[in-house]
Parts: C-alpha cells; sequence; structure tokens
C-alpha cells in the first residue's frame, strides 16, 4: 500500500524524466534489469539497441503504459506510476508521444485527430481549435490535409501526422518510439530536420527510441544504449562510435551480434535454450 | 486424453476470464458515466448520437423487413396448425403475443449481434493493434468512456426503439398473411391486435433488449481489447463476437422468458 502514495518531488528541476532502477518482468522473462536514466530539459535523448533490447519498453513506462515490477520513473517530477489521475492527466498534458506507425484514430480525419486532445480536455472554441490545428499541420508541413483520413495519406505524412497531434498541447516533453521505421531514407532525413526544428522553435526535451543509426548520429545530444535490459552506455554520439563495446560496435558495424561476443558463450546460450525446451 | 481435458479446462478458464473481464467493463463504464466529468472524462453527444445513428438507425430497414418476414412466416405456420382445431380466429392473439414477446427481441437482437456486435468488436481490436488504443491513453482520455460507453449507451437506446418497430412489423406481417384467410380488413386486423396486447407483453420485450443491449456492447467490446495478434486475431475476435452474443441472447431470452411468464 505504501508503493501508491503519491511521492514528492526529489530531483532537481533540470531532469525532465529521472528512471530509478526500473525493473520489469512478465513471468519468468526480466525485459529491464535494473534500468537508471536521467534526461535533462531541453535534451534530445536517442535510446538505442537491438531488437527485444527494452528500449519499447522503456519508453511506455515513462508514459506511464506499462506498470514497473520496482523502481520509479518521475516525470516532471512526479511518479508518473504513483499519482493520482488528476495529476497523471497534468503530467500527460504536458507530453507528446509520437507512435510507429502514427496511431491516429483511423475513423477520424487528421484534423479531427489533432484536434481531439484540445476538443476532450479545453474549452476552446472550434474557431480557436480550428486555428491550432492548421497551424500545428503547417509546422509538420501537412496544412491543407486537415480533412483527409490516415488511409489517404502516406506512411511518412501519416507519422508527420501524429507529430502534428503530439505537439498540439505545446508539450514539453516529445516521445518517438522509432519515427524513422519504414520510411526511405530521403523521408527518414526529413523526419530528423522536423524533430531538430521542433527543439529549436519550441525548446522540448525529447526521448528517442530508435535502431536507425544515422537518424541517432544525427538528432542525439546523448545515446542511451540498451542490451537485454541493461544500459550499456550513456554518452554523446562521438563517445558511442568510439566506445569499446563489442555489442555497441556490432550494432554501429552492422555485423550479427553472435560474432562480436565469445563464440564459446554463443554456443552455451543455444544448448542452455535447447535443454530448456525439453 | 490427458491433453484434451488440459485443453478443455483452459479453454472454461478463458472464457471464465473474459466473463470476469466483461463484468469489470461494465462496472467501468457505469463508473466513468458517473464520474466522468468529475476527472474530465465526459461521455460526448455526438458520439452516442454517432453510433445510435449506426447500431439504431441503419439496422431499421434490415429489422423491419425480417421482423415482416417472421410474421408472415409465424402466420403461415399458425393458420395450418389452429386450422385443425378450427380455431384460425386465435392466430391473430398468438401472432401479436408471439411477437411482441418472443420474436421481435430475439431477431432484433441477432441482427444487431451481426451487424454492430461484431463492428464494435472488430473496430476496437483493430483500434488495439494500431496502438489507437494506446495513444488515447497517452493523451489522457480513458478508452473505455472513449470507445467502449458511447455505443453502449446508445445501443441500450437503440435495441428498444428497434424492437417496437419490429413488433408493429412483425404484426404486419402477419396481417398481410392472414387477413384474406381471415377476411379481415388490415386495420381491423392491426387494431383488433393493439386490443389484445397488454402492456406487459411489450414490456418484457423491452426488458429483454435492455439486457440483450448490455451483452452486445460487452461481448463486442472484451473481445475487442482482448485482441491478440494482429489482422488475423481481429477477424477471429469479430467471428467470436457473433458468435457467444447469440449464444447468450438466446440463452437469456430462455431464462427471461420462463421468469417473466411465471
Amino acid at each position: 500500500m505504501k508503493q501508491n502514495r503519491p511521492q514528492k518531488d526529489t530531483q532537481p528541476r533540470r531532469d525532465i524524466v529521472v528512471v530509478e532502477n526500473l525493473v520489469t518482468q512478465y513471468g519468468d522473462k526480466v525485459i529491464l534489469k535494473g534500468v537508471d536514466l536521467r534526461v535533462e530539459a531541453g535534451e534530445i535523448r536517442v535510446i538505442m539497441g537491438g531488437s527485444g533490447s527494452g528500449k519499447s519498453t522503456l519508453l511506455w513506462h515513462i508514459v506511464g503504459l506499462y506498470q514497473p515490477t520496482a523502481g520509479r520513473v518521475l516525470v516532471m517530477g512526479r511518479d508518473i506510476h504513483r499519482i493520482s489521475f488528476l495529476e497523471k492527466l497534468d503530467v500527460l498534458w504536458k507530453l507528446g508521444v509520437s507512435f510507429q506507425n502514427g496511431a491516429l484514430l483511423s475513423d477520424m480525419t487528421v484534423g479531427e485527430n489533432v484536434a481531439l486532445p484540445l476538443r476532450e480536455f479545453t474549452d476552446l472554441d472550434e474557431k480557436t481549435i480550428r486555428i491550432i490545428v492548421r497551424m500545428k499541420l503547417e509546422v509538420v508541413n501537412l496544412g491543407g490535409y486537415e480533412d483527409y483520413y490516415p488511409s489517404q495519406l502516406s506512411g511518412g505524412m501519416v507519422k508527420r501526422a501524429a507529430l502534428a497531434r503530439a505537439i498540439v498541447r505545446d508539450p514539453l516533453l516529445l516521445l518517438f518510439d522509432e519515427p524513422s521505421a519504414g520510411l526511405d531514407p530521403i523521408l527518414a532525413a526529413e523526419l530528423d530536420e522536423l524533430i531538430l526544428q521542433l527543439r529549436k522553435a519550441m525548446g522540448i526535451t525529447m526521448i528517442v527510441v530508435t535502431h536507425d543509426l544515422d537518424s541517432a548520429f544525427t538528432i542525439a545530444d546523448k545515446i542511451t544504449f540498451l542490451h537485454e535490459g541493461r544500459i550499456l552506455m550513456t554518452g554523446t554520439p562521438d563517445e558511442v562510435k568510439n566506445a569499446d563495446n563489442p555489442i555497441i560496435q556490432a550494432m554501429i558495424r552492422r555485423q550479427p551480434l553472435h560474432s562480436a561476443v565469445d563464440p564459446q558463450k554463443y554456443l552455451q546460450r543455444l544448448t542452455q535454450a535447447l535443454d530448456k525446451k525439453k | 486424453m490427458r491433453a484434451l481435458i488440459e485443453s478443455l479446462g483452459a479453454r472454461v478458464a478463458e472464457a471464465i476470464a473474459r466473463f470476469g473481464f466483461g463484468i469489470s467493463l461494465l462496472f467501468e463504464c457505469l463508473y466513468w458515466l458517473v464520474m466522468g466529468p468529475k476527472y474530465k472524462q465526459r461521455v460526448h453527444g455526438w458520439q452516442i448520437a454517432e453510433e445510435f445513428r449506426k447500431i439504431g438507425v441503419n439496422a431499421t430497414l434490415i429489422v423491419n423487413g425480417l421482423s415482416v418476414v417472421v410474421g408472415m412466416m409465424l402466420a403461415i405456420q399458425l393458420l395450418y396448425a389452429l386450422s385443425t382445431f378450427g380455431a384460425e380466429s386465435q392466430v391473430l392473439l398468438a401472432i401479436a403475443k408471439s411477437v411482441t414477446r418472443e420474436f421481435s427481441p430475439l431477431i432484433t437482437g441477432i441482427i444487431v449481434a451481426g451487424r454492430s456486435g461484431a463492428a464494435l468488436a472488430a473496430k476496437i481490436g483493430s483500434q488495439v493493434v494500431n496502438q489507437e488504443v494506446d495513444a488515447l491513453k497517452v493523451m489522457g482520455i480513458v478508452p473505455v468512456r472513449f470507445l467502449v460507453l458511447p455505443p453502449l449507451i446508445a445501443m441500450v437506446l437503440a435495441l428498444p426503439m428497434l424492437i417496437i418497430l419490429a413488433d408493429i412489423s412483425g404484426i404486419l406481417g402477419g396481417a398481410l398473411f392472414s387477413i384474406g384467410k381471415m377476411d379481415m380488413t388490415l386495420a381491423a386486423y392491426m387494431k383488433t391486435s393493439l386490443d389484445v396486447l397488454v402492456l406487459g407483453d411489450i414490456m418484457q420485450g423491452l426488458i429483454k433488449s435492455v439486457v440483450f443491449a448490455v451483452i452486445i456492447a460487452l461481448v463486442g467490446a472484451t473481445m475487442g481489447l482482448q485482441v491478440k495478434g494482429g489482422a488475423e486475431g481481429v477477424g477471429r475476435a469479430t467471428t467470436q463476437t457473433v458468435v457467444i452474443s447469440i449464444a447468450l441472447i438466446v440463452i437469456t431470452d430462455m431464462i427471461f422468458s420462463y421468469f417473466l411468464t411465471q
């Protein structure tokens, strides 16, 4: 019961997100094994790692979608998993999330999707909402697409429309899940450019989960590298590039992971998996 | 044999879990209906109106059309059966009572389960798969309030309306076949049918309609929210919604018919 009490602000103001000893376990499978993370205000933090490293799981903990097994996540000084419903609404109001596939509501137009948070939580009149929606769509170069349905847009346009929805409340924190996934290199580069422009224009703190190396090195102030539920390192793009960790280097050089680790250990892991199946 | 028992046990456990989820969903809907405004989670009238249009208004034609056919079918069978005893005059009474008490709610429930229950499961299921439900959560919108409550309310409002219309259509269908054999005018047939009906007959159908509405909405929402396995899972949930809803409607109808006729 003690755990459910709202906790006081214990972090310095500069850190907009603080993750402390975060552990997540589903049955026997431990996804996050004691993750610690601090993201400063105004920073673009890229979280990298291979598939199944736990990077998306970490992101969903930060926005309060997943409940941790242990540890805590402070977003803007408030423990996102232990605050009251109304306090959580207050935190969520100040953050925006851009999902991998956009996650626009398919039965609503682009304009209705972007307007949704405003219509749900503000008393703004319809005219003002329409102006804000148009403004945000202009920011992501989608002006004039208000009346289109998500199914009528290309993958890149859906992602930009989702970004417009994410920034419609002028958030302090913006989170991206695989923003460049499924985009061609030109569209991916355009999206990177847009992310940088947004930070410059609005000063938003951003956490970007990706395994797109080019994108990560282009936009990141700092990169946190996750592997098998643990943070391997956090550093600037140059520090990550020059890291002597074989797993990080395997990722950077696009090499199969098993060649970067001890072959004997790899064989042992495979045989262990077979033994478990028996 | 052991595998068969294990599989059966797993299915029973899954069914119980789903039943529990459905019940908790109902309480959650009631909670947000009452407490929504306090927590910035208002249920929007436009959402209910839109769902009412899809569930009720758009189903009017099919429900009424089939009710006319069912009324005619009843008239054919009853005229044949009752003529053996020389009791053709009782056809009117039998059709009026059986349509309002039994056939209208049942046929309407089955049609709405097939149309709107399946559509609800498919819609919510695909929203789960496409992370639209997660997107609602991170915007601070409670998915049950936004996705489940409006169709539930619309269903509870639409089904009684459809059943009243189906009552009239069913009796009309019976009349179309019977008036010639009974040597009555349509107006006289309809008036006599209304005279033989008591409020309890109509109410029986209406009480059932509310229960069927809750069943259809909750089964659709439960199957949609519990979708697993992408597009294939959505298809599976949709089929299961129709099967489970119709099975529950038929069983509930039997139970209600028993108690309401005591």
